[in-house]
């Protein structure tokens, strides 16, 4: 590292590093200007300050009443809770049945090696459009006891369970690719010295190579707790009923009611943002190495 | 990076045979790839077959599938005559998104680059850019309406000379081209380049990200050996460093293109605003809602979106895949 920096900084001029800061700082103002000017007018009150005053101006007074209005019409806390009903069993069955697939593809090999690997790195790439139509039949014709759901249609379709199932076929794609990645770096010694202890393969799978993959799993559930909680499509298409939605939804709920009075919707933006923010602003050491932990290839 | 892994590797079948196991352990493995690989291919591979399927048929999306029938290639042919009014404009957006997330992706790279430099506040900076990643697209979309783009009183519109502008509302064009077989002109409506500001906010972060990941384990002793040959910065970068980050291009290039196709939930969000209508929404839309009830017509849209992006899919997994096959 040190050699690397030294060979930049023998040929970089005082201006030249002038000229980058100026550059890097320009942009990272452009960057926060969306973020600050949401949060600002998040707090301005709407008809007797930004829509006669413009928001330019210096706001008179603050208020938490954006906030208050969003949070009950948008019934944030519902769509919260009902997010999380969907994010949380996912994210478990995610890491789960890819470390499961991961482990078998890596530490072993048999012939469908490869096989198993491209079709869920290539199943992750396909566009959601493609395959919801037929998905949808699906769901319709899955027979589910209401009683394990909040429908009473009988079927899948419309049940927060199948949001959970379709976003754990998809996503199993992206770590079983990761994940896989990561255990070839686990020296195979480890499995074969627990072999030759007579240790099975479920075991060495428990107690071996689940504890040696934490930083993994942990870098994972970072990057897919955001992406699970911040999808759009599938919460729209499966979730029929407007209040059963994920909290994305919410938004576009509000928009529709108070189309014109953008300081509620800046506050009902801004606390959906929180958690991903507060994930991100935590986790953040954890969130890029788990993206670059796709890219590198391990 | 990856080249020290190749080398590092050891040679092939040293990793545990399949069948040197016990058959216990055998049916746990099955098991452990089987339950997963279920899942995956009932829920994505063959609703995707079925979509395939369906192109080729009439079928109401309301009465029994049996009462679908056969009609060939008259979707497809419908497609691209009668509604290519829909399918063009789409598919314009697209592409138009699609060259702009690759500019944006440059972007990044000059970004991660300058970041890479051992400067003070990189992590900072990171920070900054990086943030709007973790938004989601619905969220995003929305930030720039309401703040930026309002008519109003948006940030932007207060910048803007002369009269205030309806970023998200105006529909009109701002270059047209006529294509030789359309009836109709083809452009990039004002509306649509609003939210592909929106949507660079986003990308450009998430390109830098991968990037300065890259560089910060690129060998320091290629540049400098590049540096003694009396390589200037730029062709050190074109030819050492760039060339070098393969794995991290190949990535990046997928990224890019599959946000490009798959765009959705911005569009969406604003409630699909005219002039921004894109292949994503417009799938869903010949699928369900009040424009539903054409299956077969749907799935032919989704199935020309499928094929713009197997190609894609397909030179991503031979690039990765290569090494471990041979």
């Amino acid at each position: 590292m040190s050699g690397h920096a030294s060979v930049n900084s023998v040929g970089d001029s005082r201006l030249k590093r002038f000229l980058v800061q100026a550059v890097l700082g320009t942009i990272a103002v452009a960057w926060l200007v969306p973020m600050v000017a949401a949060l600002l007018s998040s707090f301005r009150y709407f008809e007797r300050d930004t829509q006669v005053n413009g928001v330019f101006s210096w706001p008179k007074a603050l208020t938490l009443d954006n906030y208050r209005e969003a949070w009950r019409v948008g019934s944030i806390w519902g769509h919260f809770g009902k997010t999380m009903f969907i994010v949380i069993p996912s994210l478990f069955l995610i890491l789960l049945l890819s470390s499961m697939v991961a482990y078998a593809c890596s530490r072993y090999s048999w012939k469908f090696n490869v096989f198993f690997l491209v079709l869920f790195t290539a199943g992750n790439l396909m566009p959601q459009q493609v395959i919801f139509q037929p998905l949808f039949r699906i769901f319709k014709n899955t027979p589910w006891p209401d009683i394990l759901s909040d429908t009473d249609t009988g079927s899948l379709l419309g049940t927060k369970v199948a949001v959970i199932l379709i976003h754990v076929a998809f996503q199993t794609g992206f770590c079983t690719f990761v994940l896989s990645n990561y255990m070839k770096t686990i020296p195979k010694e480890i499995g074969e010295a627990a072999m030759v202890d007579g240790a099975s393969v479920w075991r060495q799978y428990r107690q071996i190579i689940l504890p040696l993959c934490r930083p993994a799993f942990a870098a994972l559930a970072t990057l897919e707790f955001t992406w699970l909680y911040n999808d759009f499509f599938w919460g729209a298409v499966l979730l029929n009923q407007g209040a059963e939605r994920p909290i994305t939804s919410s938004i576009a709920v509000l928009n529709g009611q108070y189309a014109s009075n953008y300081n509620l919707i800046a506050a009902a933006s801004m606390m959906i943002a929180l958690p991903t923010l507060a994930v991100y602003l935590a986790l953040q050491k954890h969130f890029i190495s788990g993206l670059t932990l796709g890219a590198n290839k391990g | 990076m990856s080249s020290n892994k190749v080398t590092a590797a050891p040679p092939t079948g040293r990793r545990r045979r399949f069948s040197q196991l016990t058959k216990r352990d055998k049916i746990v493995l099955w098991v452990m790839v089987g339950i997963p690989t279920f899942l995956h291919v009932v829920l994505v591979w063959i609703p995707a077959i079925l979509t395939g399927i369906l192109s080729f048929m009439r079928w109401d999306n309301i009465r029994p599938v049996s009462t679908a029938e056969l009609v060939g290639f008259r979707n497809y042919w419908e497609i691209f005559t009668i509604f290519d009014n829909q399918l063009f404009p789409a598919l314009f957006n697209n592409l138009i998104l699609m060259v702009w997330l690759f500019l944006c992706s440059a972007i990044g790279v000059l970004l991660a680059y300058l970041l890479d430099k051992n400067i003070k506040g990189t992590r900072f900076y990171q920070s900054v850019y990086y943030f709007p990643v973790v938004l989601s697209m619905a969220v995003v979309g929305f930030i720039w309406k309401s703040v930026m783009f309002n008519r109003d009183s948006g940030l932007l519109n207060i910048l803007w000379p002369g009269k205030p502008v309806d970023f998200v509302g105006d529909q009109s064009k701002l270059f047209e081209i006529h294509l030789p077989l359309l009836d109709f002109p083809l452009g990039l409506s004002k509306n649509f380049a609003a939210l592909l500001i929106a949507m660079a906010w986003r990308h450009i972060g998430y390109v830098m990200v991968l990037y300065l990941a890259g560089l910060k384990s690129f060998d320091p002793a290629l540049r400098e050996a590049a540096a003694i040959d009396g390589c200037n910065e730029w062709q050190t970068f074109r030819s050492v460093v760039f060339p070098g980050l393969k794995p991290i291009n190949v990535v990046v290039a997928v990224i890019t293109v599959i946000e490009a196709l798959r765009a959705y939930d911005i569009v969406a969000a604003l409630s699909e605003p005219r002039g921004t209508e894109v292949m994503g929404t417009l799938v869903t839309n010949s699928l369900m809602g009040e424009g539903g009830g054409y299956a077969g017509r749907g799935s032919a849209f989704g199935m020309v979106l499928f094929l713009l992006c197997i190609g894609f899919i397909i030179w991503y997994v031979i690039n990765n895949f290569r090494e471990r096959v041979t």
